[in-house]
């Protein structure tokens, strides 16, 4: 009997939870792409590879590697089309400077805990350096490291938000 | 120093080994002789069963040697303790002491002074009382437990030392009660240990069962994160960006020495084996976060998974022969079990978008983990065989990170329930949830100790 009651509950309980995580997902996907898409000025596009810049195109005169973050999806390290398209721009400011060393560092939004977003954060750090390799940089002027989701940029809790802390940060060591 | 008392004949001590062997002739004639006698004692407390009835006791104010006002103080302080202490683990429903009248002053405190109607009309099951006195810088403290319905005394104990000892003497008292009804040793002599970010970073902090006496136990000055005991309660370890990237420190307590476990990547979410001196870890050297098995000084022994997606947060069964620990592999984060000695792999979890942060029971029947939900997070505890989660917090924002106590009956969770994270306990039905401690900044992450007072 009671755990018919249970299981009760535990139906209520998931379907609507369910029906809700569905509704949510997707407006994390959208909130995810508009600042990336604003900054890149242009719908999102194709998937990979990108057509803005060509691989061994030159970095805009005024790039700031440091200034332009990769954003994720919730719960992915895949690279979004913006992603890709963004670290296009930093590839080829890393072949004008190739002196420079960089940080790649892997951030999460604080949903979700912190033992999983610590991993994730490694994860998006990991695929971003792979790209770059990809694109010709020497992995030895390529370092990583997750933050999960200890160092967030904006503390609100709502999907702007935790869409602007998913995010892959470059630092020049 | 404590010394067993005498005046009614029985040896506290050895009740417990009598007792069991009492409750087996006895279980053996009811088996023998069928199911239709009645049997309604709580000598010992089934604590595997749910929504357990809460057993009414009396704890009048002790009888003191004196009329010093410093005694009376000390003494009032003991008994709120002793009450307080009994009510946190969840068994018990302490008495009002308005509702009954005992004066320690003109009644006696041992078996032939008590007049047990006083004590059964009130409903009292059981009964403590207490004879205190403070001696120069010393305190001595008589302390026994009645059985009210039988008429008898089943602890009697008496304790001396300094008055800064009274915690501690108090607690002892506490784990003999609790072991005299459970046939358990309880949790008096646990920590927890948890996280707190009031410094501007996240440091380790430790406390009593209890939130009793808070303090910092790391001074990293940097990110610090998931703190793990070593069983004898000698060795902690924890993850820390103190040197940059997220390593795994291995410290002995006492000695502050450390050793550090700096892979490329993350090195993270550190578990000890029961009784060893060694620990499952996170680790993402090789392109993907996996759990290894490492010595207590860093050196990987094996590698314990293998899939492609996050596997991290393992925790042992007590045994120590199963990790159970979450995993992306299906897609989104699950619970699994590994066999450490068959190798087999199994999904513990199904329902729920995210279930993480799993930690094995100490009775090792069952898991309690994360689920991630509408509107926050909440605690669940699953059976082995995977079936009937069972919710244990509702509508209370995000509730995160069980730990058990080492007797398996209590957990410590954390919740932003009142708004900034706090370190909350409960049972381990879900009943009784209150707030262990507040500091400055937001508390996570409890980590409870094995029980100090079982290993003494």
């Amino acid at each position: 009997m009671q755990k018919k009651m249970w299981l009760m509950i535990a139906l209520l309980l998931v379907i609507p939870g369910l029906l809700f995580t569905l509704g949510c997902q997707k407006k994390a996907v959208s909130q995810a792409k508009a600042p990336a898409a604003a900054a890149a000025g242009q719908p999102a596009p194709a998937p990979a590879p990108a057509p803005a810049p060509a691989p061994m195109g030159k970095a805009p005169a005024d790039w700031n590697i440091t200034r332009n973050n990769i954003y994720f999806e919730f719960d992915k390290s895949t690279l979004t089309p913006m992603a890709q398209d963004t670290l296009m721009r930093h590839a080829a400011w890393l072949r004008e400077n190739s002196d420079v060393t960089v940080t790649i560092e892997g951030h999460a939004d604080e949903r979700g805990t912190n033992e999983y977003n610590l991993a994730l954060g490694d994860r998006r750090a990991d695929s971003s350096k792979a790209f770059l390799v990809d694109l010709g940089i020497p992995a030895s002027r390529l370092t990583t490291i997750s933050y999960g989701e200890e160092r967030p940029l904006c503390m609100q809790q709502n999907e702007e938000c935790w869409a602007k802390n998913r995010r892959g940060h470059f630092v020049i060591n | 120093m404590m010394q067993i008392l005498g005046d009614s004949g029985e040896q506290g001590a050895s009740i417990t080994r009598r007792l069991k062997l009492y409750i087996f002739v006895i279980g053996v004639i009811l088996i023998t002789i069928g199911p239709t006698l009645c049997w309604a004692e709580y000598d010992v407390i089934d604590i595997t069963k749910p929504f357990l009835r809460k057993i009414p006791i009396a704890i009048p104010q002790f009888k003191n040697a004196s009329e010093s006002v410093e005694e009376k103080q000390l003494s009032e302080t003991a008994a709120d303790f002793l009450s307080d202490t009994l009510d946190f683990t969840g068994y018990f429903k302490i008495l009002d002491r308005g509702a009954f009248l005992f004066d320690p002053e003109k009644n006696g405190v041992t078996l032939a002074d008590i007049n047990f109607q006083n004590w059964t009309v009130v409903g009292a099951e059981l009964l403590i009382t207490g004879y205190y006195e403070v001696k120069n810088d010393s305190i001595s403290l008589e302390l026994r437990l009645f059985d009210s319905f039988k008429a008898r005394r089943v602890l009697g104990k008496k304790y001396s030392g300094s008055k800064l000892n009274q915690r501690s003497i108090i607690l002892r008292f506490c784990s003999d009660v609790i072991h005299y009804l459970t046939g358990s040793r309880g949790i008096f002599g646990s920590e927890i240990a948890f996280i707190s970010n009031g410094t501007g970073n996240k440091e380790i902090y430790s406390c009593g069962f209890d939130g009793y006496n808070p303090r910092r136990v790391t001074n990293n000055n940097a990110i610090t994160l998931f703190p793990a005991w070593s069983t004898d309660g000698k060795w902690m370890a924890f993850t820390s960006f103190k040197a940059g990237n997220p390593d795994l420190y291995i410290r002995n307590l006492k000695q502050g020495r450390e050793t550090k476990v700096s892979r490329k990547g993350i090195n993270s979410t550190p578990a000890w084996a029961p009784g060893k001196f060694e620990l499952a870890a996170t680790m993402s050297f090789s392109g993907d976060s996996e759990i290894y098995l490492l010595t207590g000084s860093g050196k990987i022994i094996k590698r314990l998974t293998k899939s492609h997606g996050i596997d991290t947060t393992p925790t042992w069964s007590p045994d120590g022969k199963k990790i159970a620990f979450e995993s992306a592999r299906s897609g989104s984060a699950q619970i699994y079990v590994k066999d450490l000695v068959s190798g087999k792999v199994r999904r513990l979890t199904y329902e729920g978008r995210k279930n993480t942060q799993p930690s094995w029971s100490p009775r090792g029947d069952k898991i309690a983990y994360t689920s991630e939900m509408r509107g926050g997070n909440n605690i669940f505890v699953i059976g082995l065989d995977g079936q009937d989660p069972v919710q244990l917090t509702y509508d209370s924002g995000t509730n995160e990170a069980a730990s058990w106590s080492p007797d398996g009956s209590l957990i410590a969770f954390s919740s932003n329930r009142e708004g900034p994270s706090r370190i909350f306990v409960m049972t381990a039905y879900g009943t009784d949830q209150r707030r262990l401690l507040v500091l400055a900044g937001e508390q996570t992450k409890p980590k409870w100790s094995t029980n100090y007072l079982n290993i003494k």
